[in-house]
């Protein structure tokens, strides 16, 4: 049997979901704080290529990527369960895969365009490209964020705390066990994204822990295996109500 | 049992000389028992917020995150003084003031998780207006919450000190300085219990949706933080010392780090050791007491229309 990949009318439902009223202004936020702090660094320290490798990596892509993919990914269907109104979308006639593959479309799309744009556009402000340095961290920001808004999607479905769940794997499992265990830094997506980067910008001018062809791989397979099995939940979904 | 006043029957409403619109007496009693009054209320507010709070009187599922935060909050401590006493250490590895400022993740997951819970359920099932109809008024509600939250904060962030306290004095190093450092420690912990609770509050005060609410508390204080780390450090690198301890007037986590390290004997965590001295330092204290104040203020505004 196969569905139809992309539903419209869900799609429209998903992006209200997500930018509308005050949802948008925290997504608005993140960039413009990054922007605001590139232009702010540039003034105090001029273009150079460590300051731009410290905010991009160390900020843009390591902080504001996963906290905009916790809220893209779980935001595009976490609200929905949580208040009981996904029942209104599962009773139609749209087969569950297409539901899911529709919100991670929207998902992708809105992390992609709140994260990897400024990112970019982050790049050329610090030091206009030199090393190719912008377009890797973008780079790395637009499949990061693919990764992350699967993987919280999938949260969505799974747990209701699906936001803190994310957050804890954001924060404490690829920051802070990050740092001191070096083996979890195999599984961690911002590493398997810097990756990429490695390839695209001058030699030795971004570092990765994992190599790519295990990160290109792991970034094909999770979202993939992520997005299946979110749809299988959402077959087999029972709404429960708050606790 | 019969009501007093019945229509006739057949044509009911229709026959002149009837009573139509009598009250029929069916047997109400006024409550006449004991009024426990607004202060009560109040009480009882607050303690079942702080209960809230950890999950108790809460189903299971919900006592799971505030107890492994509770723990993990606590654990590194236990390991300090275990490593401590084994080997017979003259001090603690590490100053009570620190303390909280190492494990400010997991102190940001607690508030991110428990301050939607405590004030964005009320907002979503509108049980806000219920409240009101009582004889609580809005500054009850709006001193419970906070002071309630604020307590949790603070009873997360001080065991662990008691934790290390307790067992400094167990490996008999010196009780005098040991104590000065716990209470320095616990001053500290209770004005970031206070500073992080109003924040927390207030931005979970704006959303009825309990998602998106852990989502913006826990990015206005990593993100914060995130920012004025990173241009501390390239502040640090480039040699522009002199602005790292003002822009750690931005964050949160830095307000109270800058503020122990001015008033309360703290080593700073700022890049480069640049921490604020006594006149910086009492421009933090005031920008801290603002940010409390000012919370307050955000969240008495907030419920000043009772409904949404």
């Amino acid at each position: 049997m196969s569905y139809a990949i992309y539903h419209p009318t869900v799609a429209r439902l998903t992006y209200r979901g997500l930018l509308g009223r005050r949802r948008a202004a925290i997504l608005f936020a993140l960039p413009a704080l990054l922007l605001v702090l590139c232009v702010a660094v540039r003034m105090l320290t001029g273009a150079d290529d460590d300051t731009a490798r410290t905010v991009l990596g160390g900020f843009a892509v390591a902080t504001m990527v996963p906290l905009i993919g916790v809220i893209a990914g779980t935001g595009a269907i976490g609200p929905e369960i949580d208040d009981g109104s996904v029942v209104y979308l599962l009773s139609k006639p749209v087969p569950r895969p297409t539901v899911i593959v529709t919100k991670l479309l929207v998902a992708i799309g809105v992390s992609v365009t709140f994260s990897a744009l400024p990112t970019l556009m982050a790049g050329f402000l610090l030091n206009g490209n030199s090393q190719n340095l912008a377009v890797a961290y973008a780079l790395a920001a637009a499949v990061a964020s693919v990764a992350y808004s699967a993987v919280f999607l999938l949260l969505g479905t799974v747990t209701r705390h699906a936001v803190i769940a994310g957050l804890v794997y954001a924060l404490v499992w690829e920051s802070l066990l990050g740092g001191l265990i070096s083996g979890a830094r195999t599984l961690s997506v911002k590493e398997w994204a810097l990756a990429v980067a490695e390839r695209t910008a001058a030699d030795g001018a971004v570092s990765a822990q994992v190599g790519l062809p295990l990160a290109v791989t792991l970034l094909v397979v999770v979202p993939a295996a992520a997005t299946w099995y979110a749809a299988r939940r959402l077959r087999a979904l029972t709404v429960a109500g708050e606790e | 049992m019969r009501p007093d006043t019945t229509t006739t029957p057949g044509a009911p409403g229709t026959t002149p000389g009837t009573a139509q619109d009598v009250i029929h007496n069916i047997g109400y009693r006024t409550y006449d028992g004991p009024r426990l009054g607004r202060a009560y209320a109040r009480r009882s507010l607050f303690s079942q917020s702080l209960r809230g709070a950890y999950g108790l009187g809460r189903s299971a599922r919900s006592k799971v995150l505030p107890m492994i935060l509770f723990g993990v909050m606590c654990l590194p401590a236990a390991i300090i003084v275990a490593v401590a006493v084994t080997v017979k250490m003259k001090q603690l590895p590490m100053e009570y003031t620190r303390y909280a400022i190492y494990l400010q993740a997991v102190i940001g997951l607690y508030l991110a998780a428990q301050a939607p819970q405590s004030v964005s359920r009320d907002l979503r099932f509108r049980t806000v207006p219920l409240y009101f109809s009582r004889p609580v008024e809005r500054i009850d509600y709006v001193l419970a919450k906070f002071a309630a939250l604020a307590s949790a904060l603070f009873v997360l962030t001080a065991t662990p000190l008691l934790v290390l306290y307790v067992g400094a004095l167990l490996a008999k190093m010196d009780a005098g300085a040991q104590t000065e450092g716990f209470a320095q420690g616990l001053v500290s912990v209770a004005l970031l219990s206070v500073l992080f609770a109003g924040i927390g509050l207030v931005i979970a005060a704006l959303t009825p949706r309990r998602g998106f609410g852990v989502a913006a508390v826990i990015a206005v204080f990593t993100i914060s933080y995130g920012a004025v780390s990173t241009v501390q450090g390239i502040a640090l690198g480039t040699g522009h010392t002199g602005v790292i301890p003002w822009l750690g007037l931005f964050s949160p986590v830095t307000l109270i780090d800058g503020v122990q390290t001015a008033f309360l004997d703290a080593t700073t965590a700022f890049p480069g050791g640049e921490g604020p001295g006594a006149a910086t330092g009492a421009v933090y204290l005031l920008v801290v007491l603002a940010v409390i104040a000012g919370s307050y203020w955000a969240l008495m505004r907030r419920y000043r229309k009772a409904g949404l």
